[in-house]
């Protein structure tokens, strides 16, 4: 026993420690990830954003450098305070209470102590920068835009946020992301791929040589350009015929889907949200809620279309076959149903479908709508019937474009309607839903939407996804279901007929006032009743002015939708608008000079202003 | 020594263990102290170069010791003790303040630390006693002898103050036991041990209640035996006495820093910043070395200088994180397999001094391994014990050198006889 007790003892404390360090090293280890460790400091190396091109490679935007002074406190040798404050361009107290508040952060980490730095300012301070120790100059890169217009289509980088870092491991708290537009769509072209530096640490987190020699370190990958369909220079024109006005414009190239340009407005310089004052500009931007800058009204907005939805019932009457190229229907300055009248404006009468496309006639689309859906043993299966035409024109649900926002717009279905009349305790007829005939009721268009059914028509029966993308440079790819047709359900030979009426728009209908010279445009005016609340109470607001059109009318080079809110009636604005923007497009100069004068210096601010007035307002005057 | 008869055979197996402790040491030294300011490798003020120097000496004295005639140590075992305890009461006078405690005496850039070598010396003193003929560890006075001989140079040492390297003279317990000490002292020890812990644990009030309940159902399980009630009294009190001192004591003449040593392992407080940062390093240390460790130089704790005093007392976190729990396992198995070596050696002595030095050998090598691997493993408070052979330290290694040659020496010298 007295043998025994020690070597016992020295046995079992063998036997304790073996499975203490096997429950610390191998049952208890903790995941051996570098970053997990606290003595690995990783360190990124960010590379070049992407570029990004117009459709003539005409750049948008690039990057530039911009520079932070840092310290590092306790590093910091006794220097020249007062000649170093005059090159970081601050006062002696100033640089003082910066320098107190990196030492109270901590003493051993960089703080900024001027951030981003002008080149010039930069120029002269690199060169003295050897004589302060503890300070140096941090690079980094922001973007620089070298266009004023296109905010909307470009969009916006920022840091991101705690939701995105947990979704998305790639990022780190103050990184940069693409938060809206081509940037948030293509952030991971633009980004390009991060370089990791691992770095070994000491017990004060002070950095004392790469970890491994730098085994498992990577270099950074440019971000790859890209090559927008926007057109800067119809862009351009866009955003200046909209000054002063609110809505939008989407002008497409109907045989490839390309957006030509993506107007809304009002808009905004995108270099407001770069730089120092970013967040105070952007700020100002995000709360200006009454004209909503940030707010993109042409992939946004959704509302009534108004009269260019006149073509598609038309072309839906005659894919459904209720109604004849040669069928008239009589307009008593209206379309009488029940007690009610639909009110319509002057204009001969009876009317087959060309004129009656060229003079917007209520009652002639009122007449086919109620065939349309009167075809069918009941109302709700001729609203499913109507509404799978539209649907095939890209109506009603999100379009696919490369855009990060949009809606879906309204082509209301039979539930709906049951649902609202409380069918089956209330039948409902094909006259209560009688305003969808000429685009007012429930059906609601975002313009974009607009310009895609516009497009199709142009082509007499197809669309391509509209997009933003025409080439990413290196891989020189894009997606490929932009190169996909879409077929409308309506056949080919429907198509020449109201190709022709728009055509009749243009030549001696609604839109006769906006003729340019040497170009063929097919168009169509709206005119859309709309409503707001103020106060709670449904208030009536002056008409939205609408034009959607494509040129030439044989082999189509631009398919068009303006949207000009509270802008009278179709061609006062929209008209002339879309106008310009094709002869723009098409020619490359103006002749409407007389137009484009009206346009650039007309405002509709003091409509805007209505509303909000306070007092008593009347309405289209 | 004349002639062919004699001969010495030093059992080269301890040896062999010994050395390969020494050179593992010093390799997790020189990853645990390696800096880039090193002007080359024979720049003595780093530590990995010094302590290869120290190496380097203590080849001079096992020589020097294994020289010497093995019935020297036994001889002069007093006048070792002698100059040990002189050497420990000179400290008050002339000893230099490193680190808080004043256990140096400085010659120039190097220092020695005389408790290092006062456990060889005392292990001699010990031995020497209870080999006497006269000595009976059965009777009381020899007893009392035997442990004045281990206390007085523990109780120089703790005022220093360094109670960890006092605390080793603990480890003589075992030595007296193997030579007839009764074992209820050991039991004792155990149960003041545990009372200790529990005191510290639940509190002096608790334990005072668990020993009346249980002291109280012994007395009624055993009342037909018709115990002394006052014996029983007297035992409970005892203890409950003992409680309320080790509460005082720890209350009022203990540190804080020795309370928050003791809470953070009693896991009164979890405190990972402050002073329960070196084992939580340590362990993080540890556990970062998986099965087989990031290799040699390449840990990562160990190169940020994350455990502190890691080339000192926690260099066998150094072996955790590099070696892993492979590399560990053997540090292990080898303190294992050189301490069971000594005991196993120790029992095959033929003189009584032999056997008892070697046990005291064997018992210190194990408290010091015990004590230190526990802490840096975070199983025991921190008590500022190096690892034998393997931590930084010229007085250190070669305190041990001379503790474990001596009895190299002696157990060579046991074959001349055979």
């Amino acid at each position: 026993m007295r043998k025994i007790v020690l070597i016992a003892l020295v046995l079992l404390s063998g036997i304790l420690f073996t499975a203490r360090l096997f429950y610390l090293q191998v049952y208890d280890a903790s995941p051996d990830s570098l970053s997990q460790n606290s003595a690995i400091k990783v360190m990124y190396d960010y590379p070049q954003r992407g570029y990004m091109f117009d459709r003539n490679m005409k750049l948008l935007v690039s990057n530039q450098p911009s520079y932070d002074v840092m310290v590092i406190p306790r590093d910091v040798k006794p220097l020249d305070t007062l000649e170093f404050c005059g090159l970081l361009k601050i006062t002696k107290e100033e640089f003082k209470e910066i320098l107190h508040k990196a030492r109270v952060y901590s003493p051993r980490l960089p703080s900024v102590v001027i951030p981003q730095l002008n080149k010039a300012d930069y120029a002269s301070l690199s060169e003295k920068m050897y004589k302060y120790e503890g300070f140096y100059i941090q690079r980094r890169s922001l973007r620089e835009y070298q266009v004023d217009h296109s905010a909307n289509v470009m969009g916006y980088i920022a840091e991101v946020n705690n939701a995105i870092i947990e979704k998305n491991p790639y990022y780190q708290m103050g990184e940069l992301i693409g938060t809206a537009g081509v940037e948030k769509e293509y952030e991971e072209v633009l980004r390009g791929v991060k370089g990791v530096k691992y770095i070994q640490k000491d017990r004060f987190n002070r950095d004392i040589g790469p970890y491994k020699e730098g085994i498992f370190d990577t270099l950074p990958e440019r971000g790859h350009d890209v090559q927008l369909t926007i057109d800067a220079v119809l862009q351009k024109y866009g955003e200046e015929l909209m000054v002063h006005k609110r809505g939008g414009i989407v002008a497409i190239e109907p045989e490839s889907g390309e957006i030509l340009a993506l107007v809304t407005a009002p808009s905004y310089d995108p270099s407001l949200l770069v730089g120092r004052d970013r967040s105070k500009n952007f700020t100002k931007l995000w709360y200006d809620t009454i004209s909503k800058p940030l707010y993109d009204r042409v992939l946004m907005g959704e509302y009534p279309p108004g009269s260019p939805f006149k073509t598609l019932t038309a072309l839906i009457g005659l894919h459904e076959n209720v109604v004849d190229t040669l069928d008239t229907f009589a307009c008593y300055h209206g379309y009488r149903y029940g007690n009610r009248t639909l009110g319509c404006h002057s204009h001969p009468s009876p009317l087959a479908m060309v004129s009656g496309i060229a003079n917007s006639c209520n009652a002639y689309f009122c007449n086919v709508y109620k065939r349309i859906i009167d075809k069918y043993p009941n109302p709700r299966e001729g609203i499913d019937h109507w509404r799978e035409g539209l649907l095939s024109f890209g109506l009603g649900d999100f379009l696919g474009y490369d855009l990060p926002s949009g809606k879906r717009g309204n082509i209301p279905t039979s539930k709906y309607y049951n649902k609202i009349h409380d069918y089956p305790a209330h039948n409902w007829s094909s006259l209560a839903t009688i305003s969808n005939a000429i685009g007012q009721g429930e059906v609601l268009l975002t313009p974009m939407q607009m310009a895609n059914f516009t497009a199709a028509i142009a082509n007499r029966g197809y669309y391509y996804t509209p997009h933003i993308i025409k080439n990413v440079i290196g891989p020189d790819t894009i997606p490929q279901k932009f190169r996909k047709k879409h077929y409308t359900t309506v056949e080919p030979e429907h198509f020449k007929p109201v190709v022709e009426g728009m055509f009749q728009v243009y030549k001696r209908g609604t839109a006769s006032s906006i003729q340019i010279p040497g170009i063929d445009i097919c168009g169509k005016t709206g005119t859309a009743e709309n409503f707001t609340k103020i106060d709670g109470k449904r208030v009536q607001l002056t008409d939205h002015s609408i034009f959607v059109a494509f040129a030439p009318k044989d082999n189509p080079k631009i398919a068009i939708a303006v949207f000009v809110e509270n802008g009278y009636w179709g061609s006062r604005w929209a008209g002339r608008i879309a106008g310009l923007m094709i002869e723009k497009y098409l020619k490359g100069e103006i002749t409407r000079t007389d137009m484009e004068k009206y346009v650039l210096e007309g405002s509709l601010e003091a409509e805007y202003a209505k509303p909000y007035s306070g007092q008593p307002f009347s309405i289209n005057r | 020594m004349a002639g062919g008869r004699t001969y010495v055979r030093f059992d080269w197996l301890m040896i062999f263990m010994y050395i390969a402790l020494v050179i593992m040491g010093w390799i997790n030294i020189y990853s645990a102290s390696l800096s880039d300011t090193a002007k080359g490798f024979w720049d003595f003020d780093q530590i990995y170069a010094r302590q290869f120097m120290f190496i380097g000496f203590s080849i001079l004295l096992i020589i020097f010791l294994l020289a010497i005639e093995s019935k020297f140590y036994e001889k002069f075992a007093s006048v070792f003790y002698i100059i040990s305890l002189i050497s420990l009461v000179g400290l008050f006078v002339f000893g230099k303040n490193i680190s808080g405690a004043t256990s140096w005496y400085a010659f120039g850039s190097f220092s020695l630390q005389p408790s290092e070598f006062a456990k060889a010396a005392t292990a001699l003193a010990l031995a020497k006693y209870v080999s006497d003929i006269q000595t009976n560890m059965q009777e009381l006075k020899h007893q009392i002898a035997a442990f004045t001989i281990i206390a007085l140079p523990a109780v120089l040492i703790v005022p220093q103050p360094d109670p960890g390297s006092a605390l080793i003279y603990a480890a003589f317990v075992f030595t007296l036991y193997r030579e007839g000490l009764h074992g209820v002292y050991l039991l004792l020890g155990l149960f003041a041990v545990m009372l200790f812990v529990s005191t510290l644990a639940f509190g002096a009030v608790w334990v005072a209640i668990a020993i009346t309940v249980i002291g109280g159902i012994i007395f009624f399980r055993n009342r037909k035996k018709r115990p002394s009630i006052i014996k029983y009294i007297l035992i409970a009190a005892g203890c409950i006495a003992f409680a309320f001192s080790v509460s005082y004591i720890f209350n009022n003449v203990f540190e804080q820093r020795h309370r928050d040593r003791f809470n953070i392992v009693l896991g009164k407080e979890v405190d990972a910043r402050g002073i329960g940062y070196n084992t939580h390093q340590s362990e993080i240390a540890i556990a970062n070395g998986g099965w087989l460790g990031k290799g040699w130089t390449q840990g990562t704790q160990t190169k940020g200088n994350f455990v502190p005093e890691q080339h000192t007392d926690y260099i066998f976190s150094t072996v955790g994180e590099e070696w892993g729990f492979v590399g560990s396992l053997i540090v292990v198995l080898l303190f294992v397999g050189l301490i069971l070596r000594i005991i196993f050696k120790a029992e095959k002595q033929k003189s009584q001094f032999g056997r008892v030095y070697g046990y005291s050998v064997a018992a210190i090598l194990f408290f010091h391994f015990f004590v230190n691997v526990g802490m840096v493993t975070g199983i025991f408070p921190t008590v500022g014990i190096p690892l034998p052979f393997f931590s930084y330290g010229g007085s250190a290694l070669w305190g041990f050198t001379i503790l474990l040659f001596i009895f190299v020496k002696l157990d060579g010298a046991n074959y001349h006889y055979s």
